[in-house]
């Protein structure tokens, strides 16, 4: 069932279970389709249900992934919303559950909790032109997101995507970034930290890119996806460049638990941010963005 | 002569300096073109002169001994590169080659110095110019130094 | 007026000032207030409005990037002598890390928004302040660069940020 959420609102767990969608507390059961290894510790894997379709999501959602007998682990859709039958998600092996993830082969099952959380504004975005600044393993995230503002490219003004991450081995979605840089109607920037001398392209950090332009600030939507620390100095350099905080949209990332607003273990500031996230409006966590123990 | 002030002057670091002052800073600038794979500077030559990219892409980069270049840096269409001439030994601390064909401004760092020196009016708009560029590389490359995306050395 | 001239000697002292014409030397102390921090104390946050500069009389002062579920890294240390604070040089003028007293430390703060428009109108005061600054900003740019070098020869053991 499609459920239509408006850009930096979600769906608390109690709302869920009385619209009749999935139950939020009992995962379900998916399989793994296919595997993708993007790099030594980074993996992207289509899951399917084994029961049912796959419910809606809208990009910028999240899941709870299950692995049995390890525990639950939060991790953004990365794939196309268009395309039905599985989900797919990019997990860096960091620790034991995101590690177990990332380990699990094909036919294997796990369970799936969600979709969770709020959207990347991307109707709102209409009519204006949008910038997408991802860090790393941000690009996942904001994937879904390109995908849509593409499928729909006509409502958009211009379209960059500013990419930056530490060295071309770790460039995500290559395929794709040829692919849409082919394309005419989307400006494509990608710079690393550093790189050696078979590397043709930029070395820089990726708000050095935010010079380059290509945008009317005044008109702009900005989505930024990345380490918190890129995301708190993109957004700094994209409200120099001339965007107005309520213009930029972050997505944030902290340990999640139950997802649904109640254990608090993803608290940030005032907000939750499996509920109030993982996509939030600049405006409102800019402060909190600063404070420096939280 | 004519040309090269025109050069000069359309150039984006000198957007918005008189006129006048065209000529003058021309007085110690070439206009150069390097193709793709040579260098503007190798680590260690003297740094007598800085470069205005007027079109191209300049990689700053790093030889560590028995291993591969570290590109640190890359500057394209207005930007500046060599900041070397500002700081004791004078002398480039890096390599600066070009990625693919590039056309530059490269100007007389003695030649700009002393101008400076004796037409604080002159000197004024050009430190204008250069201060809030190099800041920002600071700021830029301070960010690049922090490893953000911390992902595991490949 | 005893003050302003206690202080204007004082700076004249900082290397800061060095060859510098006494009537820009006059110029400055008018902008110019003295200022003691304890060890811990913040001198300026990041984001905050950057409208000073400062020389260090005595002292050590950290420049620090706070992280995420972490300490505050360390981009730069500055001692006696040296001279931090560029960020009113450029817009949006505001502070791009912390700065921290690492012991007891004596200042001369520069009121950067008073020097400013005194610099329009005055171009000598505007270059002899500038090309001080450069010299500094253009080493720090190269130490910077030559620390993401060593980084990448000797990658750290344990990766500092989760991605």
């Amino acid at each position: 069932m499609s459920v239509a959420l408006s850009a930096g609102t979600s769906v608390s767990g109690q709302a869920w279970s009385r619209i009749g969608a999935i139950d939020p507390f009992v995962p379900q059961i998916y399989r793994v389709s296919r595997v993708w290894r993007e790099s030594s510790d980074i993996v992207t894997l289509a899951i399917v249900p084994t029961a049912g379709d796959r419910p809606e999501f809208a990009p910028g959602q999240f899941n709870m992934l299950y692995v049995f007998g390890v525990g639950e682990v939060a991790i953004s859709m990365s794939g196309d919303p268009a395309v039905p039958g599985s989900f797919v998600h990019t997990v860096r092996s960091v620790g034991a559950v995101s590690g177990a993830v990332a380990a699990l082969e094909a036919g294997a099952t796990l369970g799936v909790r969600g979709p969770f959380g709020s959207a990347w504004p991307i109707e709102l975005a209409e009519g204006s032109d949008v910038v997408f600044a991802a860090g790393g393993l941000g690009l996942a995230p904001l994937r879904p997101a390109i995908y849509q503002v593409l499928a729909r490219r006509e409502r958009y003004g211009r379209v960059v995507l500013l990419y930056g991450t530490r060295t071309p081995t770790d460039i995500l979605f290559r395929r794709e970034l040829e692919r849409w840089r082919r394309r005419l109607d989307i400006d494509l920037f990608v710079t690393v930290d550093h790189a050696d001398e078979t590397w043709h392209g930029d070395v820089g950090v990726v708000t050095k890119l935010i010079g380059r332009g290509g945008f009317d600030p005044p008109n702009t939507i900005a989505m930024v996806c990345g380490p918190e620390l890129m995301m708190r100095f993109t957004g700094t350099a994209l409200h120099a460049a001339g965007l107005r905080s309520e213009q930029i949209y972050l997505s944030m990332e902290r340990n999640m638990k139950c997802a649904i607003g109640l254990c608090g273990h993803c608290q940030f500031g005032p907000t939750f941010v499996c509920v109030d996230g993982p996509v939030m409006r600049y405006d409102r966590i800019v402060d909190f963005l600063a404070v420096r123990e939280i | 002569m004519e040309g090269l002030e025109r050069i000069v002057l359309a150039h984006p670091f000198f957007a918005g300096l008189e006129t006048e002052l065209g000529p003058v800073v021309a007085g110690c600038a070439r206009n150069i073109r390097v193709g793709p794979g040579q260098y503007l500077a190798h680590e260690g030559d003297s740094a007598d002169e800085f470069f205005l990219i007027r079109q191209g892409r300049v990689a700053l980069e790093i030889l560590p001994p028995g291993r591969h270049a570290v590109v640190l840096s890359t500057e394209s269409e207005g930007d500046i590169v060599g900041a070397y001439w500002l700081v004791p030994p004078y002398r480039w601390q890096c390599d600066a080659r070009a990625v693919e064909l590039t056309r530059a401004i490269g100007i007389d760092a003695k030649c700009l110095r002393a101008k400076c020196d004796s037409d604080h009016h002159l000197g004024y708009e050009l430190m204008k110019r250069f201060l809030p560029l190099i800041v920002q590389r600071l700021d830029q490359t301070r960010l690049q130094m922090l490893d953000v995306y911390g992902s595991r050395p490949a | 007026m005893v003050e302003n001239v206690g202080l204007e000697q004082i700076l004249a002292d900082h290397p800061f000032a060095k060859d510098m014409p006494p009537q820009v030397l006059s110029t400055i102390s008018g902008c110019c207030s003295n200022a003691v921090y304890h060890p811990g104390d913040y001198i300026f946050r990041e984001g905050e409005a950057a409208d000073h500069f400062f020389l260090i009389r005595h002292g050590l002062v950290a420049l620090e990037i706070h992280v995420p579920q972490g300490p505050p890294i360390v981009v730069e240390t500055l001692e006696t002598g040296d001279i931090f604070g560029w960020s009113w040089l450029l817009p949006p003028y505001r502070w791009s890390s912390d700065a921290r007293a690492s012991e007891q430390v004596r200042l001369l703060k520069l009121d950067g928004a008073c020097l400013r428009g005194k610099m329009e109108s005055d171009h000598l005061l505007g270059y002899e302040i500038f090309r001080r600054f450069l010299p500094i900003m253009a080493r720090r740019l190269a130490t910077t660069r030559l620390r993401i070098v060593e980084l990448v020869i000797e990658p750290p053991a344990h990766p500092r940020h989760r991605g």
